[in-house]
């Protein structure tokens, strides 16, 4: 298992790269050919709707992520790379979560929302639905205590993050 | 009035100092034809038999002349017909431009009649690809992927063009651009000056340096640093296949190539120096065998244009990334004259005693000879392409080189089928030197049909094929790791050679004893207007040595059946140079 290697660590990359169609599939390409796994990924325009920028979570020691942003940096469409391991980050990722709900549970599990800050976005006869934004590790704990009721659906992005400060990528 | 892109194409082409395209004409690229018909005067096309030949021509021309080569296919079978030689050119570096027709923006995507995802599947073996969508565009792209194919680490770029974007009408005076401006490709040139400060370092206080250059310093016109280093600081100097006369053969200080056909002293100097200084080479498996053991008492400098090859195989000490000529002028400013009379003498004494041999009495004709004979006969000077295989390695191993883009192979790829086209590129990019290409039976036979090209044009490369009814390297594997069991390597069917050459308007000449090569060669090289096909019946038995075999180290070494008897004293040689460095 690559995971139980030694140093073997998430990092978070931010990649800008040129807004064109194909460049998702040279970016995957890549990933695939040179066997490197990605852990998540989002992707979306920026400000600047010529520059799109994904953030991807990639595991790997320290030589695979330095060979990794290498090859990124290699490719023509890819503008820049910046890995945020260790610097001091605003990460976020966004989560849905549909879960079983008898109309008695309703204010239990409003209660829960209510501690994490998250919001019911609709509510069924016997559902709800949660949306929950923050770290990785808050919509799992989010996700543990509702388990118990019943989680039906969930649909999770993949991160975000951005330096704090006046720091850019 | 209006310009068609397709006209406005071959405008942008002949801008970019193109003169010549291989390649084959099909629906999707009818309009970019009819507008090379148009410029016929200024811009060649030579019509090859299958697009594969196209790419390798390209790529032949490429590598000899160190311009672009330019090759041109229609969409479907034509483009993927072009994928060996694009995949080839990329594990080479080499500065090729394939444009790919594509059929109608309108019919992209729903299988349409010869559709392929030409970007699609030449992503990985190119260096960077574009689908031109817009007319608009086009000149543009073309500006772009010249300018990439021919700078940084060189490497193969297509454009596919739909047909309907050939066929849009532009205004007469659309504008060429002038320039490229690419934010997102940026090459470092120079060294960084600390790094290179540090190898100035490291250079002057070892005691045993070598010099590792690879395909590199070629590419970058390093070869007089290369010996301005060299012969200033008295280093020995072993290249890879890829660089093979970057640096002189007969050069004092050259080792001969290194890795798994290289020579003893290249391979012993590498395993037991204290410095190893790589110039435009990526520590390729067939160097370094099993990487972790490879050079393993060595501080390593590693020079290099692509980051992402410093630190990818072998750890290095000091990294330098930057063009090879720049980074060496920058380390020459920073270098005085030093010597290593012992480390020299423990060199040149390999270099003497485990010379590259073979059994010179045999009634059989042996390949080495062949090579040997070639080279004297034509002073060392011709351009040489090889096939891939043992044909290869004896070519590399006894056709002493002397100068850059005289020795053109299928290096990272080992392209079987890349020696005879190649050689026709180089022979169209060297009208005034003389080209030959060794080939086997086998890589021959997978692009023999250009010989019709070859005639059509009239070139005079002379084909010299080690005919030994084998696919010789496999068969030598089979004969030392698989029990002597051919499987599936005797070429059984071979065509009669000489009749091929015949039926294609070539001259065809038949080799069988040791002493018929002199003179038949001496008969070929006489010919001026047509090619020459040599069928050498060789050998065989015969294998390439010395050999270290695959993901093996200097340990395995196998020597040639004459030194084998002195095996252990190298060993004992490279143990004493680990523990003194331990």
């Amino acid at each position: 298992m690559a995971n139980e290697r030694k140093d073997y660590e998430l990092h978070t990359l931010s990649v800008l790269v040129e807004n064109r169609p194909g460049v998702l599939a040279r970016i995957a390409g890549l990933f695939r050919r040179r066997g490197f796994n990605i852990e998540s990924l989002s992707v979306s325009t920026t400000d600047d709707p010529t520059v799109s920028r994904m953030t991807i979570v990639v595991g790997g020691d320290d030589a695979t992520i330095e060979q990794i942003t290498k090859q990124l940096n290699k490719l023509i469409d890819v503008i820049k790379v910046q890995d945020h391991t260790g610097e001091d980050v605003v990460e976020r990722e966004l989560s849905l979560i549909k879960v079983s709900c008898e109309p008695e549970q309703r204010s239990e599990i409003l209660n829960l929302v209510t501690i994490f800050r998250a919001s019911i976005v609709d509510v069924g006869a016997n559902t709800m639905m949660i949306e929950i934004t923050g770290t990785e590790d808050k919509i799992n704990a989010m996700l543990e205590l509702l388990r118990p009721y019943g989680i039906l659906e969930v649909a999770r992005t993949g991160k975000v993050i951005l330096a704090r400060g006046s720091k850019t990528t | 009035m209006g310009i068609k892109a397709a006209e406005l194409l071959v405008h942008t082409l002949i801008e970019e100092g193109v003169e010549i395209i291989f390649g084959i004409p099909g629906g999707a690229v009818l309009e970019i034809f009819d507008a090379i018909y148009h410029h016929r005067d200024k811009l060649k096309f030579v019509l090859t038999r299958h697009e594969q030949g196209a790419a390798h021509e390209a790529d032949g021309y490429a590598r000899s002349t160190g311009k672009v080569g330019v090759c041109m296919a229609t969409s479907g079978p034509g483009s993927t017909n072009l994928v060996t030689g694009l995949a080839a050119a990329m594990m080479d570096s080499s500065s090729v431009v394939a444009i790919t027709g594509q059929v109608a923006t309108p019919f992209i995507g729903r299988d349409a009649f010869q559709e392929t995802d030409t970007t699609g599947v030449t992503m990985p073996i190119t260096k960077h690809n574009f689908l031109a969508m817009s007319a608009e565009e086009l000149p543009r792209i073309i500006k772009e992927a010249f300018y990439i194919a021919r700078t940084g680490r060189r490497g193969p770029v297509l454009v596919d063009i739909p047909r309907d974007v050939s066929r849009t009408e532009l205004d007469e005076d659309f504008p060429i651009p002038k320039e490229v401006s690419l934010r997102s490709y940026k090459v470092t040139l120079r060294g960084h000056p600390l790094m290179v400060k540090r190898a100035a370092e490291m250079i002057a206080n070892c005691s045993k340096p070598t010099l590792y250059i690879g395909g590199g310093v070629i590419a970058s016109g390093a070869s007089d640093g290369v010996r301005e280093l060299a012969e200033r600081c008295n280093i020995p100097v072993v290249y890879t296949l890829m660089a093979k006369g970057a640096f002189p053969d007969n050069h004092p200080l050259c080792l001969g190539m290194g890795g798994m056909h290289g020579t003893v002293a290249a391979n012993m100097a590498l395993n037991t120096c204290d410095l190893l200084i790589c110039i435009g080479a990526r520590f390729d498996d067939r160097i370094t065998g099993n990487p972790k053991e490879f050079a393993k008492v060595s501080k390593k400098i590693h020079i290099d244009i692509d980051p992402a090859e410093v630190g990818k195989n072998v750890k290095v000490d000091v990294p330098i990334v930057g063009d090879a000529k720049a980074v060496l002028q920058q380390l020459l400013e920073n270098l005085q004259p030093k010597r290593h009379d012992s480390w020299l003498e423990q060199v040149m004494d390999w270099k003497r005693n485990y010379p590259l041999t073979y059994d010179r009495s045999s009634e059989l004709l042996k390949p080495q000879y062949v090579v040997e004979v070639t080279a004297k006969l034509t002073n060392n000077s011709a351009i040489v392409v090889t096939d891939v295989g043992q044909n290869q390695m004896w070519a590399a191993q006894y056709y002493p080189c002397s100068r850059p883009r005289q020795f053109i192979s299928s290096g990272g790829l080992g392209t079987m089928g890349f020696g005879f086209p190649a050689s026709i590129g180089a022979q169209f990019g060297n009208p005034d030197k003389l080209v030959v290409a060794f080939v086997g039976d086998g890589g021959f036979q997978m692009t023999m049909y250009e010989l019709a090209t070859a005639v059509l044009h009239s070139l005079p490369i002379k084909v010299i094929i080690f005919n030994n009814f084998f696919l010789g390297m496999v068969k030598q594997w089979q004969d030392l790791f698989f029990g002597g069991r051919h499987s599936a390597t005797m070429l059984h069917g071979n065509p009669d050679f000489v009749k091929v050459a015949e039926a294609f308007g070539a001259i065809g000449f038949r080799v069988q004893k040791p002493e018929e090569l002199q003179p038949t060669l001496e008969r070929a090289l006489e010919v001026n207007d047509k090619p020459c096909i040599i069928d050498c019946w060789v050998d065989p038995n015969e294998h390439v040595y010395p050999m270290i075999p695959a993901g093996g180290t200097i340990k395995d070494l196998i020597l040639p059946p004459q030194f084998r008897h002195k095996k252990q004293e190298l060993l004992e040689q490279v143990a004493a140079a680990h523990a003194a460095a331990a």
